[in-house]
């Protein structure tokens, strides 16, 4: 489950040491757990899976359950320095709802998501068949995910949402994808803010 | 892990203070004692104790029974034992008897010693403040410094959140279930209807019904009705009753015909039958008063400010009388402080009884959170 969070390596590089940090769809607490121990965070993890809560409770991880599509109602603006959402946003249906709460309540924003557009998938799409990789693990009828969107779909959403784009780095399967990510890498790290 | 155990036989204890203790309702208790009972064992480090504070009908018989009363198993014995959440291998559990209640601890229905006669309605308005006041010095006699952990439902969750402010260093980790940071409006409405039932009660005789040989068991019992309607919900009211009807028809007359009907009637009766109606008075209005964020101009992240537990808030899907905006109340307010806390809103259809209940995620929750606390 947790061997393609590579992810996380970036992610833990955008954080300073003592940041308040806010999780969404924090699961198991794995990701906060990792960044209390390696940079100190205050972090808060955001679950509504009961058994994915109750893990982040076994992992000493402050965790809240909330439904994210009804977005981050009672949290105040600005309070923390990163908010994250790692592989969870194309499970989501509010997404420009979520990323504009994210930027409200965030002084930055880090969203990590599998890119459908990787060649991998696009192959097996031209086979006639929907993609199943180490980054879209599940088959089309079991799959979580709601929204199926690429590198390229993402960055024109960021840029009629007001959305600026800090950095990107794309990934092929865990390795550093430099140029064509929307072909060549399987899974992209943003760290987003609000244009001003 | 074992299969979860009883505590097995308990038996009270009482503890005696003479020194007096100022209330906030502006009154004083000279002298005072308050019953209680523990689980487990008290470390050499006194630093695994857990106080167990109990909600409006509650006592200090948390967990386990009474020789000469087998089937008096205590309030919350599914949380508290061997092998349960609050497992008494490794925490040493306290419950004890709040000031102002009915079962052994000074109040109402104890003798004041300054008159030698029951205390009846003189005995003082006390607040939650208070209750966790003399909590405190009870721990002092038992010698703990500092507690592991305070847990409490409803009531007991806002005892719990307030020794996290009145003693944020004597107290490492707090449990908040089905509680609120304050009453509402509505809230309060029910509470007063219950304490109109008892203060008309002919058989009342303003609180001095002892002397009567008496009590307002009329009242007490409709007290009980309202009250249980309101821990229930809609939904385990329609399963448990729906509209069934005792006779399958209507009869046309005011004697039982509903279950519902029934089922209130026996609550209420049993209530009357062993609870005290000063203590209810005293205990609703202690829900009322509650309030920590009223001297900070209602702002509740400058009330909790001052605490430093680590904080579990719990509500329940189904609890309309506190309702799991009101535990979000509290969670956000910790927040902003940057406290440590956690927040589940466990899906159960029992309404704000759900707290009572061995629920299995609920319990598997509790569990969890104890087993972090280092002891």
């Amino acid at each position: 489950m947790t061997a393609y969070r590579y992810d996380y390596d970036v992610i833990t590089q955008w954080i300073e040491p003592g940041e308040k940090v806010l999780d969404l769809g924090c699961g198991d607490g794995e990701l906060l757990r990792h960044l209390m121990e390696v940079r100190q965070v205050q972090g808060y993890g955001v679950e509504n899976d009961p058994d994915k809560l109750l893990g982040s409770v076994r992992n000493g991880v402050n965790v809240i359950q909330m439904d994210l599509e009804k977005g981050l109602v009672g949290l105040e603006d600005g309070f923390f320095d990163h908010v994250i959402m790692s592989l969870s946003l194309q499970a989501m249906h509010n997404t420009q709802g979520i990323l504009r709460e994210m930027l409200r309540v965030g002084r930055e924003a880090v969203v990590s998501f599998p890119n459908f557009g990787y060649w991998r998938h696009r192959q097996s799409i031209l086979n006639g068949r929907m993609p199943v990789s180490e980054s879209l693990p599940h088959q089309w009828f079991n799959t979580p995910n709601v929204r199926f969107f690429t590198i390229a779909d993402f960055d024109a959403l960021c840029e009629i949402n007001g959305i600026a784009v800090r950095e990107r780095l794309a990934f092929d399967e865990g390795k550093l994808v430099l140029e064509e990510p929307n072909f060549l890498a399987s899974v992209a790290v943003y760290r987003l803010g609000l244009e001003r | 892990m074992i299969a979860p155990q009883s505590v097995g036989v308990v038996t009270p204890q009482r503890a005696e203070f003479t020194t007096p203790l100022a209330l906030r309702g502006g009154g004083t208790l000279d002298s005072y004692h308050l019953i209680y009972e523990t689980y487990g064992t008290l470390n050499a480090e006194r630093s695994n104790a857990v106080l167990v504070c109990h909600a409006l009908s509650g006592s200090h018989h948390v967990a386990g029974t009474y020789a000469d009363a087998p089937h008096n198993v205590g309030w919350w014995d599914n949380l508290v034992g061997p092998g349960k959440p609050l497992d008494t291998r490794k925490f040493f559990v306290i419950g004890v008897n709040n000031l102002g209640g009915c079962y052994g601890s000074s109040g109402p229905n104890q003798i004041n010693p300054a008159t030698g006669k029951l205390w009846g309605a003189d005995f003082p308005f006390v607040t939650v403040e208070d209750w966790v006041e003399s909590q405190a010095h009870l721990a002092d006699q038992l010698g703990i410094r500092r507690f592991a952990a305070v847990v409490g439902g409803s009531l007991g969750g806002m005892q719990a959140m307030s020794w996290a402010l009145q003693y944020p260093e004597r107290v490492g980790h707090v449990a908040v279930i089905a509680a609120a940071p304050k009453l509402t409006a509505q809230n309060i409405a029910f509470n007063e209807v219950a304490r109109q039932a008892i203060l008309t009660d002919p058989e009342f005789h303003g609180g001095h019904y002892y002397e009567h040989g008496v009590v307002p068991a009329r009242g007490l019992k409709l007290a009980r009705m309202v009250g249980h309607i309101t821990y229930l919900s809609d939904d385990s009211m329609a399963e448990k009753f729906g509209r069934s009807l005792r006779h399958g028809r209507n009869t046309y007359s005011y004697d039982v015909e509903f279950e519902i009907e029934s089922y209130l009637r026996y609550q209420g009766d049993k209530f009357a039958g062993y609870f005290d109606a000063n203590t209810y008075l005293l205990t609703t209005k202690a829900l009322d008063y509650f309030d920590p964020a009223f001297e900070y101009g209602g702002n509740l992240p400058a009330a909790l400010a001052r605490a430093s537990a680590d904080f579990l808030v719990v509500s329940f899907t189904t609890d309309w009388r506190f309702s799991p905006e009101r535990s979000r109340e509290i969670v956000y307010a910790l927040l902003h402080n940057k406290r440590n806390v956690s927040y589940a809103e466990i899906d159960c259809p029992a309404g704000h009884d759900s707290f009572l209940l061995d629920e299995t995620r609920y319990h598997k929750l509790l569990s969890a959170w104890f087993d972090r606390i280092e002891v």
